[in-house]
């Protein structure tokens, strides 16, 4: 079984190495869709924790029937 | 000039491909995490951006993952006895234990980091806790230790819809806590219904399941008493805020099937269930199956009926927890 110029494993090799490169594509592009996101919709986050507290949305549908 | 050309292939032919590393994950758990996290974000009480709602479904998915991937390297002694197991990518000999355990170890430590950046700190913190929970409490210790280790086991389960809402509200709510015991006292009675009529080679690994370590007639009499259990947690859920009219009605029709299903099966004895070839305990389990589906389906629908407010002012009726 020796290594020849095209070997299976050169195959599985590339497919790992395409899927490897997928996936960080997949994640850069996660982490600036959420750069975007908590720049550009920050009104009613507390600066502390970045998170979103219904109390202090007017809008909240459950806010409003309490 | 010849050992070594051999010593080269027999070297690498062991390299993993990609999909050898996504079995690791276990996509079909994570299947149940994205569909419960899901109803998390999408039941509590205010709302995620789209993007940071993905993000957050994806990195508590990968948190499960992780947790997939540091059993499968911890158990791969006990996955190469079984037979149902020996041929996940440890045993089979596709991926070294060293980079099943890395890989774990870096798809944790990512996804609660990310969790904690996109969402808030507390729900970083339940996914850590639940990684840390199925790694080390179920699978290190407790699952080779005692009988009850499915009941433990559930535990990680059932925080995926707690951090899915916590992601959301940044707190823990009664809300949160019944859609965590759906799921927590679910799994014991769907589980020992698998155990029951499929014939698994536990004892083989030495893993004290309860069908060996106590006998079946003890495996159907524990999963009547689990069903029981169940049904105030689900009920309970239809008079909180995430629950109403519809989701009541379901559980109660659903809570009514499975009793009768787990009270069919503690009446059997074992030669009845091999005379059927355990068709009241199959029934039983696929049944168990659409029953956390509709459940956590009803929650959306409730949350989809509460925009009308015909609806709502009904639903609030009903809603008689409500607290948030």
């Amino acid at each position: 079984m020796a290594i020849t110029r095209e070997h299976e494993l050169h195959k599985r090799r590339s497919g790992r190495n395409i899927g490897l490169a997928l996936v960080l594509v997949g994640f850069i592009a996660l982490v600036f869709g959420l750069t975007i996101a908590k720049v550009s919709g920050g009104g009613t986050i507390q600066a502390f924790d970045h998170s979103y507290r219904p109390a202090l949305d007017p809008n909240d549908v459950r806010f409003q029937q309490r | 000039m010849t050992d070594m050309r051999v010593d080269i292939t027999q070297a690498q032919t062991g390299e993993a491909g990609f999909g050898d590393f996504i079995a690791l994950l276990k996509p079909r758990v994570m299947s149940l995490v994205v569909f419960t996290a899901l109803v998390g974000i999408l039941v509590a009480p205010g709302a995620l951006h789209p993007v940071v709602a993905l993000a957050a479904i994806i990195f508590i998915a990968l948190g499960a993952g992780a947790s997939g991937a540091l059993n499968m390297w911890w158990d791969a002694d006990i996955d190469s006895v079984m037979k149902r197991t020996a041929k996940r990518p440890i045993p089979a000999g596709k991926v070294a234990p060293g980079e099943a355990m890395a890989l774990g170890v870096a798809l944790s430590g990512i996804s609660v980091i990310m969790l904690w950046l996109a969402t808030n700190a507390l729900a970083g913190f339940l996914l850590a806790f639940t990684i840390f929970f199925y790694a080390v409490i179920y699978s290190m210790w407790l699952k080779r230790a005692t009988p009850q280790n499915i009941v433990i086991g559930g535990a990680a389960g059932a925080f995926p819809p707690m951090i899915g809402w916590v992601a959301v509200t940044g707190s823990i709510s009664l809300e949160a806590c019944l859609m965590f015991m759906l799921i927590f006292m679910w799994t014991p009675p769907h589980f020992w219904a698998l155990a029951l009529f499929m014939k698994s080679d536990y004892h083989k690994a030495n893993v004290p399941m309860l069908t060996v370590t106590h006998g079946r007639k003890a495996t159907r009499a524990h999963i009547l008493v689990y069903t029981i259990a169940l049904v105030p947690f689900a009920l309970a859920a239809g008079f909180t805020s995430i629950g109403g009219p519809v989701y009541l009605a379901l559980a109660v029709v659903l809570n009514l099937i499975f009793l009768h299903g787990a009270w069919a099966i503690w009446r059997r004895d074992e030669g009845q269930a091999e005379a059927d070839n355990y068709a009241t305990e199959k029934r039983v389990f696929r049944f168990s199956l659409a029953y956390l589906f509709v459940h956590f389906g009803a929650f959306l629908a409730e949350a989809a009926l509460a925009r009308l407010p015909a609806y709502a002012e009904f639903a609030s009726h009903i809603r008689i927890l409500e607290v948030f």
